[in-house]
């Protein structure tokens, strides 16, 4: 009864236009004050000093290789990401087997691992003697560059293929159709029709390829070895703090968010308008290359990079800690002995910030996706907002989190857990803001009509049209804000010394706290165990639902 | 020429057949239509004749070329989809010169294609034009200049004016069958407007529940209906329950309900069977008053409505059964809604249908 009659309140405030106003005014403060401003703010209140690094040559000259190989490797991984990812996303939905679906689940498993467990499979997988290295009788790839890139492959591959499988359901085949009954062989159709048409989801899983890779630290930091890359430079002066440290810091994150905004909005600009090279045609090769034995051989190399590149590897973390369950790890790590209580106790701070940053990004996001997907701005205002939400998940997450600590510390009254808040907040609010506005922006506006003349006020049409409809895209929000929280580890270590769990792992890693790699996997296993079962249970909740 | 052979085609999606057992011979330059109710397995059928779609049985045979392993870019077709699926990243002249480039023809030869088409659709100057700025008939034209100039002889349309307003749809669907015609092409529509495969069609196939029900011209499907379904689809009937109580040289006795007695010429049925009597609309007279007669029945106005050309009345019969009638508004003298009347139809003008096992009802419907 109370909860039906909350509802009718709710329903007649919403039908006041001051309330509405009112509400998207506080979505529209949340994002500018605690998003979008602070990290501006932050670089521009420590601008004086970046001169100390021009002062410094060796500083400097680390800083911009490491700048380079940053662009250089996500650039280079994404373009791989997109070649793979292509041709299995293709498997996916045209293969015609009902078994290939289940690759759908497969490859999302890399996606739903935290980074830092997935960083200490892969070098368990690829450089530890307990590896694939064991064929070989020595370690095959050391950690450097070379294993950066086979990580970064790992977790940004999925992006594309899920990216990719969702923009193939969606394409209307008749264009291919179309194309096979005006003459064209199968590729010709594929690469003159379909891949034409499907542009703008090439581009955006590319993107979205690139934010990934140009923005991970913690798994990274695990397989760099003495290599550094952008995040890996910032988080070795951090702790190093050599003298001038600060204005390096500030320099490096200012470049690093001025360069990803710029690939960012170039990509954007000039992507709709890059023409694919459709005119040309040749029809015997072509007609030859979509020959069954060729299309046999493209799936079987596009299942064997998946298996080999990327889903063994991320899942091999799971042998040792299989040991570690039989051989007594466990037991120690049940009753919190040793470096099992810090362990605990940072598992349970990475999901209560995830929590909290879910429940935060919803409410505030709701609002905003809502702004956007009805422009409820007008267009040109509801775009540029469109871009701006997009900022965070392109600027590398230790920058992000350098300037973020720079501007809270200006307040003292803010707790370290209150700064740890704000980063994982502004980190993951793009995922809420973007996921919703795309739902709400296919939902077609008649239904909200439709529900407004049959006397539905505004709030009733949101909790009963606009929500039941866009249901699985919340969760799915939900959850890309909540894994990205708790896999982030880069801006954690910019703004605060306390340890969430991807933090504690990569010390263990590093050996700052000393772990036995039993340990270690167990560690990594349990974080994985865990956000399987939250995701089973948010799938069930989603579900249970309309 | 394209001459288009279906032998025992099946397709099924699970559990249901799309297409059941299908034969059907499209000969070289027809104009054929396929027509059903939505459902009936006509788009499936069609789709198998391109090679969009492959058949779990049977055989297809284009050219009396067996086609069942040919993919659909060699069956040398062409096909315009109700959506028109005009590529929406080209304009249309690279819609047009489309099918040409792929199958490498010479630039030139492609250009004079797709000039010629754009010009017979009269669109040539609206070739830099992107679909997003046409409107429906205009990219329905050019779905179709696409197919033409492609060079397909066999030419597959599947609710081509679907998609479209009433007004346009009229217009463009003689000049189909006029491209048709001129360019000497076989063509297969489908379409579930029975009006519109009627205007346009030599001969006309009549689908349901994946099964051909009959293949005719418009005029033996409209005069001599073989299936009640068919007498219903094509036109429209009346129809009347009664069961066959004299059987002469001549013709057939049917006692109605109520001992109403018509007889027909229609003499396939035997004494005592169950039938139904289908009776057009318009072929039903409708005079004031009560006048005895052969194949006369009394009623009264039920429903009166005027349609423009034609009026319509829904007269209530002295046995509870209701019939339509149709008559040329400017022609006849209206009456008034409770007006007695009498009702009369010719011998030679009613068929009488065994009456379905499974209900008069559940045969007629279009689900």
């Amino acid at each position: 009864m109370a909860g039906s009659s909350i509802i009718k309140f709710l329903d007649s405030l919403s039908s006041r236009s001051s309330v509405r106003y009112l509400i998207y005014s506080c979505s529209l403060a949340f994002f500018f004050a605690l998003i979008l401003v602070p990290p501006i703010l932050g670089i521009v209140l420590k601008w004086n000093t970046m001169a100390d690094i021009f002062g410094n040559s060796s500083l400097m000259s680390r800083a911009t290789s490491a700048i380079y190989a940053s662009f250089a490797i996500a650039l280079f991984v994404s373009f791989i990401d997109v070649i793979a990812g292509l041709p299995m996303a293709w498997l996916i939905t045209r293969g015609g087997f009902k078994w290939l679906r289940s690759l759908d689940t497969l490859a999302d498993i890399p996606f739903i691992i935290p980074t830092v467990a997935l960083g200490y499979s892969l070098l368990l997988f690829w450089n530890k003697p307990e590896g694939i290295s064991s064929l070989f009788g020595t370690s095959l790839v050391s950690p450097g560059w070379l294993l950066i890139i086979l990580l970064h492959f790992a977790f940004s591959y999925p992006v594309v293929v899920r990216v990719m499988v969702g923009a193939l359901l969606d394409y209307k085949r008749e264009y291919e159709e179309a194309a096979r009954t005006l003459g064209a062989a199968p590729l010709t159709a594929d690469r003159t029709v379909t891949l034409s048409i499907l542009k703008p989801s090439l581009i955006a899983s590319f993107i979205l390829a690139f934010a990934r890779s140009v923005s991970e630290t913690g798994a990274t930091m695990m397989v760099a070895g003495a290599f550094e890359n952008g995040p890996i430079f910032i988080s070795n002066l951090k702790t190093a703090q050599e003298p001038g440290y600060e204005g390096a810091l500030v320099f490096v994150s200012f470049i690093l968010i001025v360069i990803s905004c710029t690939i960012f909005v170039t990509i954007r600009l000039l992507g709709p308008r890059l023409k694919m090279p459709i005119k040309k045609v040749w029809p015997v090769a072509e007609r030859k290359l979509s020959s069954s034995g060729v299309t046999n051989l493209r799936n079987g190399i596009s299942l064997l990079v998946f298996f080999l590149l990327v889903l063994i590897p991320s899942l091999f973390v799971a042998l040792p800690a299989f040991y570690a369950v039989t051989n007594g790890t466990l037991n120690q790590a049940i009753t919190g002995a040793g470096i099992w209580q810090e362990y605990w106790q940072s598992l349970i701070l990475s999901y209560s910030i995830g929590a909290i940053a879910t429940l935060l990004n919803t409410i505030a996001g709701l609002p905003m996706a809502v702004l956007i997907a009805r422009r409820r701005l007008g267009t040109t205002l509801s775009s540029v907002l469109d871009v701006l939400v997009n900022i965070p998940l392109i600027v590398p997450s230790i920058a992000l989190g350098i300037s973020l600590s720079i501007f809270w510390k200006n307040f003292a009254f803010i707790p370290e857990i209150g700064l740890l808040i704000f980063v994982h907040l502004s980190i993951t609010y793009p995922y809420m803001v973007r996921s919703m506005a795309a739902a709400i922006e296919r939902v077609n506006i008649n239904y909200e009509e439709a529900a407004r003349t049959l006397g539905g006020r505004p709030f009733t049409v949101f909790r009963t049209i606009i929500l039941p409809l866009t249901k699985y895209s919340l969760i799915a929000g939900a959850v890309m804000v909540f894994t990205r929280s708790v896999s982030e580890t880069g801006a954690t270590l910019a703004v605060t010394e306390l340890k969430t769990a991807p933090v504690l792992l990569v010390n263990w890693v590093k050996g700052v706290v000393p772990a036995t790699s039993l340990e270690i996997g167990l560690g990594c296993g349990i974080l994985v165990l865990f956000s399987f079962i939250i995701l089973l249970v948010l799938r069930l909740f989603a579900k249970r639902g309309y | 020429m394209p001459e288009v052979r279906l032998v025992n085609v099946t397709k099924k999606y699970g559990k249901i057949v799309a297409v059941d057992n299908v034969s059907l011979q499209v000969h070289d330059r027809e104009y054929f239509s396929l027509i059903g109710p939505s459902g009936c397995g006509k788009t499936t059928l069609l789709r198998i004749i391109a090679g969009l779609v492959q058949p779990d049985e049977g055989e297809v045979y284009i050219e009396n070329r067996f086609v069942n392993p040919i993919p659909p870019e060699d069956r040398g077709i062409g096909f315009v989809f109700q959506e028109y699926a005009l590529f929406p990243h080209m304009n249309v002249w690279d819609n047009v010169t489309y099918g040409p480039r792929v199958k490498a023809l010479e630039s030139k030869e492609s250009e004079k294609l797709g000039r010629e088409m754009l010009e017979m659709v009269r669109l040539f100057e609206r070739l830099d034009a992107y679909p997003s700025e046409l409107s429906g008939g205009m990219m329905q034209r050019v779905a179709l200049a696409r197919a033409l100039a492609a060079g397909a002889k066999l030419l597959l349309l599947d609710e081509p004016l679907g998609a479209l307003d009433a007004k346009i749809r009229q217009e463009l669907r003689y000049d189909l069958r006029r491209f048709v015609k001129d360019l000497e092409l076989t063509g297969i529509h489908v379409t579930h407007d029975q009006a519109e495969a009627m205007a346009i069609s030599d001969r006309i196939a009549v689908m349901r529940k994946g099964k051909i029900l009959q293949v005719g011209t418009p005029q033996e499907l409209y005069l001599k209906p073989q299936h009640i379904f068919v007498a219903n689809f094509i036109g429209e009937s009346n129809f009347l329950e009664g069961y066959i109580t004299k059987l002469d040289n001549n013709e057939s006795t049917i006692e109605l309900r109520g001992e109403l007695y018509v007889q027909s010429l229609d003499k396939r049925h035997k004494k005592g069977e169950k039938v139904v009597v289908a009776v057009r609309p318009e072929v039903l007279a409708v005079e004031k008053g009560e006048k005895r007669g052969k194949n006369s029945i009394f009623g009264h106005i039920e429903e009166f409505r005027f349609e423009g050309t034609n009026i319509r009345y829904e007269i209530r019969l002295e046995n509870g059964d209701v019939v339509v009638v149709v008559r040329p508004a400017l022609m006849v003298e209206w009456l008034n809604v409770g007006e007695k009347v009498t009702v009369s139809f010719p011998v030679e003008k009613s068929f009488v249908f065994t009456y379905p096992e499974r209900g008069l009802k559940r045969e007629l419907a279009l689900e």
